[in-house]
C-alpha cells in the first residue's frame, strides 16, 4: 500500500491557518492530526489549548472570536457527538467555527466501535445546521481547507471539513497487537 | 453537610456589588438565573448573556480572556451549569490566564427548572475540585467581607481564579437580557473592538 501519511497536508494547512490570523487551536487530538498539531505547538504565533471534551473547543471559540480572535477545533469524528448541544452558540449567534475532523469509521476500518459515529457524522453535524465539506485524497485537502476557512469567517458560520480515512490511513490493529507501539 | 450560621448571601446582590464600577470588564453569564442576575444590575453592551449552551461558560471566558489579555474578564454561573463542564476547570489551569476569574453563584439548586438539588448541596466543593486542577487562586465565599476580597480579586487580574459563592436559593423575577445572539454578539465586539469589528 502506498504511504500517505508523509503527505504534505498538514504543513500546506498550517501555513493556510497561519496566514488566515488563526491563533487559537483547540485540540483533543487524533493521530491523523499528529503532524498539524506538532506544527501548530511550534508556531509562536498560535496557541494550542488541549480540550478534556471537544464541545469545550466550540465554546472557546466563541469567546475567541468575542474576543476578536480567529481560532480552529481539530479533532477525530468520535468527538462531533460531544458537541452537538454547543454547536448552539455558533448557530444561534452566527459565531464563525471552522472545525477540522478526521474521520474514524470511514473507509477500510478495523474497529467496531468506530463505525456508529464515525457512520453519523455528517448527518449529526447537518441536522445541527453546521456546513459539511469532504476532502477524501491528501492532494485535496489544503484546498478543501482554503474553501472551508473562508466559508467559515467570512460567513460567520461553523463549517466542519471531514478528512476521510482514506487520507489519514486506517488504523491496522493486529499489525500493532504484534509490534511494540511507538 | 455545612451548617449556615446566618442567612446566605442573596445572588442579585452579590453580582450588583461584583459590577458596581466595572470599567472595563468584560462578563460573560451562564445561562438561566446568572444571567438574569447580570442584566438586573444593569444590562451592559460588555455582558455576554447566554441563553443556551449549557457547561459551556467557562470556556467561553477563556476564549475570551485568551483573545484579550489585558482586559479582565468574569464569568458569573450557576452551579448546575459548572458541574455540566468540569473539564474546562483542567483545561483553564493549564492555560493559567491570570486575567479570567470564574465566579459560581452556587444555590444548590437547578433554580431555572423546579429547585431541584445539585451535587453541591450533598458535598461536592468546586471551589476544591478548581484548587485541585490548578487554577491558582480559589475561594470560598459565604459573607460580605469575603465578598469584598473575591470583588478585589477580579480586578486586579492576577488569576486565574476560581470562587464558588454560597447564595439564597431564592426565586426571584426574571430580568432578560435581549435574545438574539447576534446582536449580544456584534454589539459587545463593536464596544470591544471598535467599529471596525463588523468588517473583520
Amino acid at each position: 500500500m502506498k504511504q500517505v501519511a508523509e503527505s504534505a497536508w498538514p504543513d500546506e494547512v498550517h501555513a493556510l491557518l497561519r496566514s488566515a490570523g488563526v491563533r487559537q487551536v483547540a485540540i483533543v487530538p487524533d493521530a491523523g492530526h499528529a503532524r498539524l498539531i506538532k506544527l501548530c505547538e511550534k508556531d509562536k504565533a498560535m496557541r494550542v489549548v488541549r480540550l478534556t471534551t471537544e464541545e469545550e473547543g466550540v465554546a472557546l471559540l466563541a469567546g475567541a472570536w468575542l474576543g476578536g480572535e480567529k481560532g480552529v477545533l481539530l479533532m477525530q469524528s468520535s468527538g462531533v457527538g460531544n458537541c452537538i448541544n454547543m454547536l448552539t452558540l455558533p448557530i444561534a449567534c452566527q459565531f464563525p467555527l471552522l472545525m477540522l475532523v478526521t474521520m474514524r469509521g470511514d473507509h477500510g476500518e478495523f474497529n467496531p466501535a468506530q463505525i456508529p459515529m464515525g457512520n453519523a457524522t455528517q448527518d449529526v453535524f447537518e441536522a445541527m445546521g453546521v456546513i459539511v465539506k469532504r476532502a477524501d485524497a491528501p492532494g485535496d485537502v489544503a484546498e478543501m481547507v482554503s474553501g472551508a476557512l473562508r466559508l467559515a469567517f467570512n460567513t460567520y458560520r461553523p463549517v466542519a471539513l471531514l478528512i476521510g480515512q482514506r487520507v489519514s490511513g486506517a488504523k491496522d490493529f493486529r499489525k500493532l497487537s504484534q509490534s511494540v507501539p511507538q | 453537610m455545612s451548617k449556615q450560621i446566618g442567612k446566605r448571601l442573596r445572588r442579585r446582590e452579590v453580582v450588583k456589588e461584583l459590577l458596581a464600577a466595572r470599567g472595563g470588564l468584560l462578563v460573560v453569564a451562564g445561562l438561566g438565573a446568572p444571567a438574569w442576575d447580570i442584566t438586573s444590575a444593569g444590562d451592559h453592551e460588555l455582558n455576554f448573556p447566554l441563553w443556551g449552551a449549557m457547561g459551556g461558560g467557562a470556556m467561553l471566558g477563556l476564549g475570551l480572556a485568551l483573545a484579550q489579555p489585558k482586559k479582565n474578564v468574569l464569568v458569573l454561573t450557576g452551579d448546575g451549569e459548572m458541574l455540566m463542564g468540569l473539564g474546562a476547570l483542567a483545561t483553564i489551569a493549564v492555560q493559567g490566564p491570570r486575567n479570567l476569574s470564574i465566579v459560581v453563584l452556587d444555590n444548590e439548586r437547578y433554580g431555572e427548572t423546579g429547585q431541584q438539588e445539585t451535587h453541591t448541596g450533598h458535598g461536592v466543593n468546586l471551589a476544591g475540585m478548581a484548587k485541585a486542577a490548578g487554577i491558582a487562586q480559589t475561594l470560598m465565599v459565604r459573607t460580605q467581607a469575603e465578598l469584598a476580597r473575591l470583588k478585589k480579586r477580579v480586578y486586579a487580574g492576577e488569576g486565574a481564579l476560581f470562587a464558588q459563592v454560597k447564595v439564597d436559593p431564592e426565586k426571584l423575577p426574571l430580568v432578560l437580557p435581549p435574545r438574539d445572539g447576534s446582536l449580544l454578539k456584534n454589539r459587545f465586539r463593536a464596544a470591544l473592538l471598535g467599529p471596525g469589528a463588523a468588517h473583520q
